[in-house]
């Protein structure tokens, strides 16, 4: 198996999944005594001690990835999807390219997928909500498949959308949210090396929950942007207006790059709280992937554009 | 309806007592089997926060129950109710002051002042800090009429508690809708009752 880590998460910070046990053991501890008033002075000590692992980066564990998910899809509780996915169906599954590309068409996964060569990479994941993970993706980088359907110079903007079928997704019933779910990306941060296209995480396809069969996984950018069970890739001219903006232009911009300077305007974006930790952590800016794609935005206002 | 003493006290009260530390057990016990999923404090802060105003609804609803089913006696569990929702107002306060924000006193503050779903909240709470200290039987009395005065706090209280949910959900206003309608249905019986006594007495 081929892992290449991105630069950002150096070989030594990634240990993994048996220290994440002990993490919650302070909170069992809790539990124990129902004692949920603490006094400063505990909450200190385990300061001090917690803030010696804030730039650990450990993998999340299977469990907690795949069972602790926002997919408005199959309910907008943290664990339903993981209940409630089962119903959608990701074979036979088809993705139709189409826009300002020489080579339109539609898809079977498997025609999609025979070409790519799928590796591991390892990628922190922040939400917009304020917790993080550890995830260990297979998958190929977007550009290169997006190149060969030759998009042309029109193709300023790349648009994605998920499965519209309420049927198969019970939380489209619900309108939540407008659906289908629908993403976008500049062309140069989807042709950017670090965009992936995922099929599986810790080496096993993709559970429903997480996104199967086909999802977008953008490190840098807050967790939404991510789209999956992708359906339809469009290249456009114009910027596309994701489904957050839709909801509410005010607190989710088109460009959503993880901020800790620029804060959700109900909550602050300044620290995460990594799942399987106890203490939050600082959140990097872009991610932690700022040497790879802080280019892509020079000159730009990124409190303009959030 | 009503419960002969000494059940009411002996038996019925303390029942009830058991039943609203239930919410903390269960916490307590779900978080010592490791049963609090991926993100433990969520899941404490949420149900902390739940179960305030589940008690705020419940302590407004007892004087309702008690027009509605003719059931006196209950106003007798009014006081403990009111102080549970105190207490998981406390321990929702305490998880986000503590494990939510480890103390990090400049965020706490930024984020009472910046953030209108914890400026509410915070409000709320603090306007339930004078209503359990005057809950002793010599604060009652020392304070007579005032007391009830002081007491109408509850309302807007829970109004805040309402505020302060409806503020930070991201989409899905389902659950926080809810509680509203209820509040709102429990507001509207206070309204009806006022109007049909006024009736009742000009006649
Ligand atoms: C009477 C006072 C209060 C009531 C009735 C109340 C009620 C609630 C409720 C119902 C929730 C949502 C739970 C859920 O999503 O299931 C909540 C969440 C929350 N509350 Fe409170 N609360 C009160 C005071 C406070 C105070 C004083 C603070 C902090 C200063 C606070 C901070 C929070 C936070 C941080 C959340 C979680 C937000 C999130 O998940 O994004 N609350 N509260």
């Amino acid at each position: 198996m081929i892992i290449r880590k991105p630069q950002a998460l150096k070989d030594h910070d990634v240990t993994d999944e048996s220290l994440y046990r002990g993490r919650r053991k302070f909170i069992k501890t809790m539990g124990a005594g129902s004692i949920l008033l603490g006094s400063s002075l505990a909450g200190n000590v385990l300061n001090a001690k917690a803030r010696q692992d804030d730039l650990k980066n450990e993998l999340t564990s299977y469990k907690d990835i795949t069972t602790y998910n926002n997919f408005y899809e199959f309910g907008t509780g943290k664990s339903d999807p993981a209940k409630n996915a089962h119903t959608l169906k990701t074979s036979p599954w088809s993705v139709t390219v189409d826009g300002e590309c020489a080579k339109p068409g539609s898809f079977a996964l498997e025609d999609l997928l025979k070409p790519m060569q799928t590796e591991e990479r390892i990628y922190r994941f922040r939400c917009v909500e304020g917790w993080s993970m550890v995830i260990p993706w297979m998958g190929f980088e977007l550009g290169k498949l997006l190149k060969r359907f030759e998009p042309t110079s029109k193709a300023k903007y790349v648009y994605f959308e998920t499965l519209l079928d309420p049927e198969q997704m019970p939380g489209q019933k619900r309108s939540v949210l407008e659906w289908p779910y629908v993403e976008g990306l500049r062309i140069d941060e989807a042709m950017h090396p670090l965009t992936l296209l995922a099929t599986g995480i810790y080496g096993k396809d993709l559970l429903n929950q997480n996104g199967a069969p086909l999802r977008l996984v953008v490190p840098w950018k807050y967790g939404f942007k991510s789209i999956k069970s992708i359906v339809k890739i469009h290249f456009l001219e114009e910027q596309p207006i994701s489904s957050w903006q839709k909801a509410n232009a005010v607190e989710y911009g088109f460009y959503s790059n993880v901020n800790p300077n620029v804060d959700h305007p109900r909550w602050s974006q300044k620290r995460e709280r990594r799942i399987g930790e106890f203490r939050k952590r600082k959140t990097l800016f872009l991610n932690g992937y700022a040497d790879e794609v802080a280019a892509l935005y020079k000159g730009m206002d990124l409190k303009k554009y959030y | 309806m009503k419960i002969p003493e000494p059940y009411f006290s002996r038996l019925f009260k303390p029942f009830v007592f058991a039943l609203a530390l239930m919410p903390l057990v269960s916490l307590g016990l779900a978080a010592w089997q490791d049963k609090l999923g991926a993100n433990p404090i969520e899941v404490i802060t949420h149900s902390t926060g739940d179960w305030t105003l589940r008690f705020l609804l419940i302590t407004l609803s007892i004087s309702t129950l008690r027009r509605l089913i003719n059931w006196g006696q209950l106003i007798r569990l009014r006081r403990m109710l009111g102080l549970y929702a105190f207490f998981y107002a406390t321990l929702h306060l305490f998880t986000y002051l503590w494990l939510d924000q480890f103390f990090w006193w400049e965020d706490i503050l930024a984020d009472i002042i910046k953030r209108p779903f914890i400026t509410v909240g915070m409000l709320a709470f603090v306007l339930l800090i004078p209503l359990a200290a005057t809950s002793t039987n010599a604060m009652i009395r020392r304070l007579g009429k005032n007391w009830l005065k002081l007491h109408k706090l509850i309302y807007p209280i829970t109004i805040l508690g309402v505020l302060h949910f409806w503020w930070l959900v991201k989409a899905d206003v389902r659950e926080p809708f809810i509680y509203m309608a209820i509040l709102a249905l429990l507001l509207a019986e206070r309204v009806w009752n006022a109007w049909r006594f006024k009736k009742q007495f000009l006649k």
